[in-house]
Order: C-alpha cells, then structure tokens, then sequence
C-alpha cells in the first residue's frame, strides 16, 4: 500500500474550509424605530428635529433613527446635568458606590444583549464585544463603585471633592466599554456627566440609559446626547462644563485643546497612536505570532493602542514573517455575529475609505503587500487582514495612524535600535516587547515612551490598570486609582 | 582700597550649562542693568541643550537627582547675599532654599507615592509609575522674583525633567543670580536653562515648540489662552499652579508609565 500523498500548504487551515456557521441570536436584541435624547433621566425628541439612520456595517441595514443633538439640546443636557449635580455630589459616598455597583450588574445581567447590539451596530465579532467588551464594561463599573466612598484614601494629604458636570466624547471602536470608561470614574467621584457617543455607533449608549432606569440612576446624572462631530463641538463649547474628557483621534484632541485654551475646564485626552510591538530572538516564537495578531486584528485594528507597528529582530525577520502569513490564512473574516469570526466589518464606508488609501500608499512607496486569500461579504464595508514588509520608517504606513487591520513590519539588529526605532512617532500610547528575558522586558519598559508596555502579551485591559498616552497620544489616565484624579479637585 | 571701582556683572542667559549673551545682540535695561534680551533663536537653542540633557538627568537615579537638588540648596545657601540683593530680600531667600531642599526630599520617595502596583485579572506583574514628561518650558511669575521661579523650577526638575524658565520681565536679576547656583551646584548642563528679555516674545515660542512636552502658565497673564492655543499644536501639558508645594506639583509635570510584565512558571 503506497503511503498516502499528503500535499504540503503554507496555509495551515485554508481559505476554501467551510465552517458551519454558528450564529449568535439576534432576537435577544430589539431596538426601538427611533430614540431620542437621554436628558433628565427621560426619552427627549430633539429640539433641533433632525434624526439619522445608524446602520450595520457589515449588512447596510438600517438599525434604528436616532437624534442630531443641535445647541440647545446640548445646552438642556448641561443644564439637566448640573441640577442633578447639586444633589448627586452630595448624596452619601457608600449610596452612591451602590448605584455604580447596580449598573455593573445589570451590565452582567443584560451582557448577551449588549453584545449583540454591539456588534450589530459597530461590526465588531461577537467572541470580542461577549468576552472582552462586555465583562471589562461591567468591570469598570465594579470597579469604581468601590472607589465612591474611599477617595480620601486614594490621595493622602488632600481633600478630594467633585468637579461638576463633565462633558464625555466617545469614539465608535469600542461604545459601550469606552462610556463605562467615563462614566463609572466620573459618578463614582460624584459628577454628573453628558455623554456624546460616536456617530456610527449610538446604540449601546441609548441601551445604557435603559439600565440607568434599571438601577435607578437619579435623573439627570447620566445624559446621552447623540450626533455626529457638531453635537460634540456644541458640548465642548457650553459654557457651564467642569471638565472634558475625550477619546478619539489626535486631530481632534487638538481642536478640543484649542477650543478650551484659556478656560478653566479640566481637559483629558486619549488620542491616537502607532504602537511598536517588538520581537526580540529570544522570544516563545509561536506566543509573539499569537500576541502580534491580537495586537492588530483584534477589533480589525480599530484601536488606538493597536500593535500597528511590528519591530523584529532582524535574525528571526523570515521565520516570524513565514509563521504570521500562515496564521492570518486561518482569520474567518465575515458576519460579526458569527461566533466562528476572527475579523469582522469595518465600522464605516469612510474609515474603510481611509484605511484603503494609506494600504494604496503603501504599496506606492515601496513596501510589499500580503493579504491571505479570503473572501469578503458582498454587502457591508470589509478589509481583509494586511501585513506589509520591506516598510521603512519613512514610509507613511509606518507613521500614520491607519485604524484598520493593517501591520507594518520592520526590522532592528540591538535593543538600543528597537527602542530608537519604536519611539520615533509622535505618538506614545503603548508598546508590546516579546522575549523571554525579564530584565530585557523591563529595561526596555524602561525607555520606551509610552503609557502602557505589554510585556509578552499585547492589548489587555484592567479596570485597575491606568491607561493612557505620552506625547500627542494624549494625557491623563483612565483606570485604576490614577484614574480618579481627573475627576476630581482638591481643597 | 575706598576709591576700587567694583567689578560690575554682566548679566546675560543660561543656556547648556554656558552663560552666553543673546544671539541678538540685544539687552533690556532693567533694575539698573543691562540685561541679556534673549531672541526666538536663544529660546530655541535653550530647548535643544534641554533636549540633550534630558536623557542623563531622567536616567540618574533618583537618590542622584536628590543630592544633586540638596547641593543646589547649598550653593544658593552660599550665595544668600547676591540672591538677597537681587529679590526681595533674606526671608525670600531662606523660603526658596529651603523649597529646594524640601523638594529635594521627595526625588526617592515619588514612584512609592505617586506610583502603584495594579492587582489585575490576570497573571501579570502591573505596576504604574511616574516618569518626567522630558522638556518642560516654565513662565516665571512676576512677583516674588526668587521664590516665584523656584516654586515652579524645581518640581519639574525633581521628577528628571530639564527647564527651559523665562524669567520674570520685571525682575530677571534673580533668575540669573539663580542660574549662577545651579552652574555651580552639580545640576548637569542643559537641565535648567534661563531666558531674560520679553516674555511676550519669548513664552509663544516655547509654547508652540514641537520639542517642548509641557509648559508651565503660571506666570502667564493676558495671554494665557494664545499661549494654551499653541500648545496644542502637539498637545503639550499645560500646568498651572495648585498647592504651593506638594508632591502633586511634581505630579503634573509628570507622565504615568503602566507595565505588565509576565508571570509563569
């Protein structure tokens, strides 16, 4: 019997495998047809009459109609909020941990719910909005419901008090987890907040007031005022906001800085970056594969902190290269619901239009283009996953924020170069550093001007664990005790 | 002895650990002398000897950083009289030395204050600390002229960050008076640098400098908000004056580094 012909692939799990899909139900989600304003703890139409379609990016379909906040309805979203202030920030520490620690669990409760819909309308899969959005959201709630009654322990020697009404600007890559981010410091620090979401991605917000109700927020400490970049020009501007906080890109933190020079609104900013993930020879080789992917396919790299940048040490350059083609072949690209998908949709026509063209300049300066074979839905904005190499620092795709499931590989020969190299960016979110030595870990954490270094692991997160940016990817911290700080002022 | 002309004090920049006059040409009579009017190009020049003397200072250890900060208070000590002469007298004097000296202290005590370990979900070592934001531009006050510009200099330097400091408009023979301590302590070149001349010329270039992370508005008045406006231009810190000494000064010229590092067998 002659030994079977076994046929040698690059690709270990090939693009023609079908997998039977596994859906997530959507029926565990039903939006209303239209929404309004959350001001004052009820469902407002707006005074400016103007609604928009959100839509799913990966089906086109329209989801829900929901308001363009004009001036005035943020003006009455200030104005509810500071009312609400005056009693909020004066409501007993350990009453107000207990509506925090409410939210956190009807967040748990409502988790499956939330997923969906937040994969629905951000086009994110639903393994990362159930398993990471989700219980990280819930968790920063928890989180910070503990902290409302301790502040005077979190800074010795100073007598914490609220700030006030604080205007919160949120972007699409992660909703509800990015507003959990704003608002569970914020109210835990007793302020009342209005929060802005993205434009392509309300939904989830407009839920959050749902389990508001639910866990009996007082009226008026949460507003949700949807719209697109002018409703969050109007918020910026009203005169009668304690404080900023704002995630979103570097150009417009710019413009929010601009806006507030001068006046004595507290401003925190967590904007862009083009973070360097670097691979020393040393390294557990098929863990940094594993840990580079997650650093820019997670979330189709619609992340600010994403490992945009692979730095490898130039001996093991061909066989690291080798082994992450191999592995992308194996990314399900496809239907966000799909509990198979790996990569889902990307969350709008004009950021696809975006990470299209720098992926074209790319290719123009020089660098080598490789996308593993994959076939894209017809319907809905897609981008299959992307490595360039042959990239040099010069190269756009090396400097610019792309925001889309795009790796930019380099290489370097010492650990002096690879610092050099990683911090030669206006940006400073975050790094990864893979190697098997723990000294090498922290002494290149050490130099590396960033806010966050993942030592052989990349984008995780921790309610406890202060994030946040040096240089033009912003400043102030969310998360764990430092977290506090920008909500609060001192006597 | 009684017909001796004292040797007069040319008063001119501090820059790069060097007392070089304006690449101008210019000076400003103030406080009956002429004084060094240092130009956009001596404040660039200041920025790029901060630049040079950030890696050395950030990277001393911090038990470093508070000797050398101890011996900056002692040359002052020293100098009492000329710093006395030059602002508003000995109590002035004795209040920013010992400044110095308090601010010194806290050099090896501000990664355990200000710092943390993050008990995370998950197995990983994480751990936050303060680092220097790297080039800090300080717009001295007006008034005192001494203890003005130490209250705001020396929290920035303890953390390892190297000053470009813009002088008082009115009463810039402090600064200099300072400047001459601080180049006789062991203060590494290029740490603290000190402009004279106008601040109005002076504080737009440091504050739209790409190269300069943080700016200092304390001293600013009128043109708090041109100034603010350019230092978004790369979303440079903006810090004013809270407490009037405190570790949380030094905070806020400072940057939060957060590290995981792995845990396994």
């Amino acid at each position: 019997m002659g030994a079977v012909e076994r046929p040698r692939t690059e690709v270990a799990a090939p693009a023609s495998w079908d997998y039977a899909p596994a859906p997530e139900a959507r029926e565990i989600v039903s939006f209303e047809r239209r929404y309004g304003l959350f001001i004052g703890g009820k469902q407002v139409s707006p005074k400016s009459r103007t609604w928009f379609s959100t839509i799913s990016p990966s089906t086109e379909e329209p989801l829900a109609e929901v308001a363009q906040a004009g001036q005035k309805d943020v003006a009455l979203a200030v104005d509810a909020a500071r009312d609400a202030f005056r009693t909020w920030s004066r409501r007993k520490p350990a009453e107000r941990a207990k509506v925090l620690f409410r939210i956190a669990r009807v967040l748990q409760e409502r988790a499956r719910e939330l997923a969906v819909a937040e994969s629905l309308d951000g086009g994110k899969p639903i393994k990362e909005s159930r398993d990471v959005d989700l219980p990280l959201a819930a968790a920063h709630f928890f989180y910070y419901a503990g902290w409302a009654d301790k502040l005077e322990y979190a800074f010795p020697g100073r007598s914490p008090k609220p700030l006030g009404v604080a205007a919160q600007i949120v972007p699409w890559n992660f909703p509800l987890l990015m507003l959990s981010w704003k608002i569970a410091p914020a109210l835990a620090c007793g302020n009342t907040v209005v929060l802005k979401p993205a434009e392509t991605t309300p939904l989830t917000a407009l839920l959050f007031a749902d389990v508001c109700r639910q866990a009996e927020v007082p009226p008026g400490v949460v507003n949700i005022v949807t719209g697109d970049g002018a409703t969050g020009a109007y918020l910026v501007r009203e005169k009668d906001i304690d404080k900023v906080a704002f995630t979103g890109s570097t150009e417009v933190g710019k413009a929010i800085q601009r806006e507030l020079a001068g006046r004595d609104v507290s401003l925190t900013l967590e904007l862009g970056g083009k973070a360097a993930n670097i691979v020393f020879d040393d390294c557990a080789l098929d863990q940094a594969v594993e840990g580079i992917v997650n650093g820019i396919y997670f979330n189709q790299g619609h992340v600010c902190c994403a490992g945009s940048r692979l730095l490898v040490q130039e001996s093991i350059h061909d066989q690291l290269v080798r082994k992450l083609k191999r592995r992308m072949a194996t990314l399900r690209v496809g239907d966000p619901l799909d509990k198979n998908t790996d990569v889902g949709a990307i969350n709008s026509s004009a950021q696809l239009e975006r990470i299209s063209e720098l992926v074209q300049s790319g290719v123009e300066e020089g660098a080598e283009l490789y996308q593993p074979p994959c076939r894209l839905p017809e319907k809905g904005w897609w981008f299959a996953p992307t490595v360039f190499t042959n990239v040099a620092q010069s190269h756009r795709i090396a400097r610019e924020e792309i925001f889309g499931p795009v790796l930019s590989v380099l290489t370097f020969r010492t650990p002096d170069e690879a610092v050099e190299k990683a911090n030669n960016t206006m940006y400073g979110l975050s790094a990864g550093v893979w190697t098997e030595k723990g000294s090498r870990i922290l002494w290149m954490a050490d130099r590396l001007r960033s806010g966050v270094v993942w030592g052989n692991t990349f984008n995780r997160f921790d309610p406890s664990s202060p994030f946040g940016g040096y240089k033009e990817s912003g400043f102030g911290r969310e998360g764990g005790r430092h977290g506090l700080e920008p909500y609060l002022r001192f006597e | 002895m009684t017909d001796r002309l004292p040797v007069r004090k040319t008063y001119k920049l501090f820059v790069g650990g060097a007392f070089p006059r304006s690449e101008s040409g210019r000076t400003l009579e103030v406080e009956g002398h002429n004084v060094a009017r240092a130009s956009r190009k001596d404040a660039r020049d200041a920025v790029v000897a901060a630049r040079k003397a950030v890696a050395g200072w950030s990277g001393a250890t911090a038990y470093n950083r508070g000797q050398v900060l101890y011996r900056l208070a002692e040359t002052m000590e020293t100098r009492t009289d000329a710093l006395a002469a030059a602002s508003s007298g000995r109590r002035e004097v004795a209040r920013a030395i010992d400044r110095v000296v308090w601010y010194a202290g806290w050099a090896d005590k501000l990664a355990q204050v200000l710092g943390s370990s993050n008990p995370v979900a998950g197995p990983y070592f994480n751990f936050t600390l303060p680092e220097p934001t790297g080039v800090v531009a300080v717009i001295a006050p007006d008034e005192p002229p001494l203890d003005g510009l130490v209250s705001r200099l020396v929290p920035a330097l303890v953390g390892g960050n190297a000053v470009v400091a813009i002088a008082s408009d009115s009463h810039p023979l402090a600064a200099i008076e300072l400047a001459e301590a601080v180049a006789t302590s062991d203060v590494p070149a290029g740490v603290v640098n000190v402009l004279t001349g106008l601040r109005s010329e002076l504080a737009p270039v440091l504050a739209g400098h790409m190269d300069v992370n943080a700016i200092d508005v304390t001293g600013a008045d009128g043109d708090r908000a041109a100034l603010e406006e350019l230092a978004a231009e790369n979303v440079k810190r903006v810090v004013r004056a809270k407490e009037d000494q405190s570790p949380w000064e030094i905070a806020s010229f400072m940057e939060l580094k957060t590290v995981w590092h792995p845990i396994g067998r």
